[in-house]
């Protein structure tokens, strides 16, 4: 575990035309009251504009809200977006997910998923986990730069 | 059961009876001893054909009317090939890009009979004008049409976000479908003003009848102002609530709803005939309500909130299948939800007697205060628009009001939940027990790529110059707000000219809205 020195910065985003944003809404201020520092993209983000966010803002987790049955799409298009950014930043779901998706999910990279009944507790815990496995990931490396030519 | 005898309505001889002004206690004298509510139950998914068949199930189980649900891109008015629709085409709804569409997903349902009601917003003058050009390529005469069109846009900028133009031109499309309902379709709800979403999306039960009202008095400030009288058009505006867990709130916010709106339209806006005053809406339990953990538990949740629409006198209901925190419902879950509401209505003898609450101190006191509550937030709309309600809601939209204080109520409720003082049973209580899993309903990821090809190959039968022609006349009326957009969106449904097509055209000129991110 490393100290944390700053604040963990989190992004939080919807992809798609999905407007259910009440869940993402309030695991903002959930984070926010555990010290976290909430980047809020909001609704109708792409793969491309979160990886873009997440180069730009540095953030160390991005946290995706799905309720629009797309995740299958949308995860795996958002992992390798930041994959292809030259990040590692680690992508926490949460939202509606049949449960025999959840695996699919964790395989195409998500590091968490989280499904409607998580707790504020178990929220802040999945995306601190998710922060952590990324130190433990890339220790030794100076962690949130870009490493493209570690990536090609 | 014993045979007591029992009287249509109770209450002392001085009392307010159903029927009666300000229908508090029900808009109908007989309510439910004449005529049941109508079983609606909410359905959408895949491919139109593959909707269509759920429509027919439902109908075949005893369901009385129809209820659609669209998917994502045609709620925002994209076609489904459309880059941010990948993943959701089908996914949450039926997907409709033409008249092709709605075709199939009519098949073999006498649209003269049966009633259907359509969820869906930015969209809805282009969807309504697909049904009705089926209707008449039917034969079915349009003023035999029934059913709703939600047609409720103000709710979208403050809960559910499937907006697509700003406010105002929004407004125009709401008021032009209005308008051609008032002389084409007789028989039609042009709007059904919602505070499901706005439930849904995390507010209080005062909230939502607040904020649904105040929209519905913004709706009539808007069709006024295109010419037309209240007593005319007000009989065909409907509600749409939710019926959540809290028992006795929501039945006296059904119960409010209907003397809020009849003070009013009377007092306000001047109506004299009473079916303008009278408040009718439909009830859906609320989605939100339901648990992921031990989901046959949901039912019983479902079969309490049924009641306490019909106890709080709903003119039709769609009771939520119980794996909906997991999925949408499978074929088995939705009979189970539509059994259940039999269930209220069939066996447990609640529809006997109007307003059987009627007269409770407790639910009585509730509908009061609900009531001052709701007066509250009109004064604070009312000056904020000058006096206008139609300028005090669009505004507060613009502000972000509204979207704040259904965000504050949602985190404040999660709070509870994280602090305990709200208990979930199975989810922060009584968890154990929560290993089953049900069956979720599968939908099949080559819905995308067949609703593709179907697309794809509408486009290449169908007339392009037709289309051509009918998208420059929308683009020419749209820049005149006095013309009804309604026959142009007719002639281009006919010429199987797409929704993204013409929402494409309309962006044009209407521009287009984004709401400033911000928690």
């Amino acid at each position: 575990m490393s100290e944390v020195a700053t604040p963990l910065r989190v992004l939080l985003a919807k992809v798609g035309f999905d407007g259910h944003d009440r869940g993402l809404k309030v695991v903002a201020r959930i984070l926010r009251d555990a010290g976290v520092e909430v980047l809020y993209l909001g609704l109708r983000q792409t793969a491309d504009t979160i990886a873009a966010a997440t180069l730009q803002e540095d953030a160390d987790v991005v946290a995706l809200s799905v309720h629009n049955g797309a995740h299958l799409t949308i995860v795996p298009e958002v992992v390798a977006a930041i994959r292809a950014a030259g990040l590692h930043t680690p992508v926490v779901v949460g939202g509606i997910v049949p449960s025999v998706d959840i695996p699919r999910l964790e395989e195409a990279g998500a590091a968490a998923v989280l499904g409607p009944g998580a707790s504020a507790s178990e929220v802040v815990a999945a995306v601190r986990a998710a922060a952590d496995s990324r130190s433990v990931e890339v220790a030794g490396r100076r962690s949130h730069l870009p490493e493209q030519s570690e990536e090609r | 059961m014993s045979g007591v005898p029992l009287d249509p309505v109770y209450g002392p001889p001085d009392a307010e009876l159903p029927g009666e002004w300000p229908y508090t206690r029900g808009p109908y004298a007989s309510m439910y001893r004449s005529k049941l509510w109508t079983m609606r139950q909410f359905a959408g998914f895949g491919t139109a054909v593959d909707t269509n068949e759920r429509f027919r199930e439902l109908l075949r189980s005893g369901g009385s009317g129809l209820s659609t649900a669209f998917d994502m891109p045609t709620l925002m008015g994209r076609d489904s090939d459309h880059p941010l629709a990948r993943g959701e085409v089908g996914r949450a709804g039926v997907a409709v890009d033409t008249l092709a569409d709605v075709e199939d997903l009519f098949s073999g349902i006498d649209l003269g009979t049966v009633t259907t009601s359509m969820t869906i917003n930015s969209a809805a003058a282009i969807v309504l004008a697909m049904y009705v050009v089926l209707a008449d390529r039917s034969g079915v005469d349009r003023r035999r049409l029934g059913g709703t069109i939600q047609n409720d846009i103000l709710k979208e900028y403050q809960a559910q976000k499937e907006y697509v133009f700003p406010p105002r031109p929004s407004l125009r499309l709401v008021t032009d479908v209005v308008r051609f309902c008032e002389t084409e379709l007789p028989r039609w709800h042009p709007i059904s003003i919602s505070g499901y979403h706005i439930r849904e999306a995390g507010s209080t039960a005062a909230q939502e009848l607040a904020f649904t009202l105040a929209n519905g008095f913004a709706y009539v400030e808007a069709i006024r102002a295109t010419g037309l009288e209240v007593d005319q058009f007000a009989p065909r505006l409907s509600f749409f609530f939710n019926a959540h867990i809290d028992f006795f709130e929501e039945i006296a916010k059904f119960r409010a709803g209907r003397r809020i709106w009849a003070r009013w339209m009377r007092d306000r806006y001047g109506a004299t005939d009473a079916r303008a005053m009278q408040l009718r809406f439909h009830t859906q339990t609320a989605g939100v309500s339901l648990t992921a953990q031990q989901p046959e538990v949901n039912i019983a949740r479902v079969a309490i909130e049924a009641l306490a629409g019909v106890l709080g006198g709903t003119q039709s209901l769609h009771t939520d299948a119980f794996d909906e925190a997991l999925a949408l419902p499978t074929e088995s879950s939705a009979r189970i939800a539509l059994r259940t509401q039999q269930v209220v209505a069939h066996e447990t003898g609640v529809a006997h007697v109007a307003d059987p609450l009627g007269g409770s101190w407790f639910v009585e006191s509730l509908t009061d205060e609900l009531e001052r509550r709701a007066e509250a937030v009109f004064a604070h709309l009312e000056r904020l628009g000058d006096g206008s309600m139609l300028d005090g809601v669009v505004a507060a939209i613009e502000e972000g009001w509204f979207q704040a204080e259904i965000a504050d109520s949602a985190y404040r409720f999660q709070r509870k939940l994280d602090a305990g003082r709200f208990v979930v049973v199975g989810v922060n209580g009584f968890t154990d027990g929560d290993e089953t899993r049900p069956p979720t309903l599968y939908i099949d990821p080559a819905v995308e790529a067949r609703q593709l090809a179907r697309l794809a190959a509408v486009k290449h039968q169908r007339g392009n110059r037709k289309v051509d022609a009918a998208l420059s006349r929308i683009r020419a009326e749209a820049a005149d707000p006095c013309t009804n957009l309604m026959p142009a969106f007719i002639e281009a449904a006919g010429a199987y000219a797409t929704v993204g097509e013409i929402v494409a055209v309309l962006e044009q000129t209407f521009g287009a809205w984004n709401e400033s991110a911000r928690v």
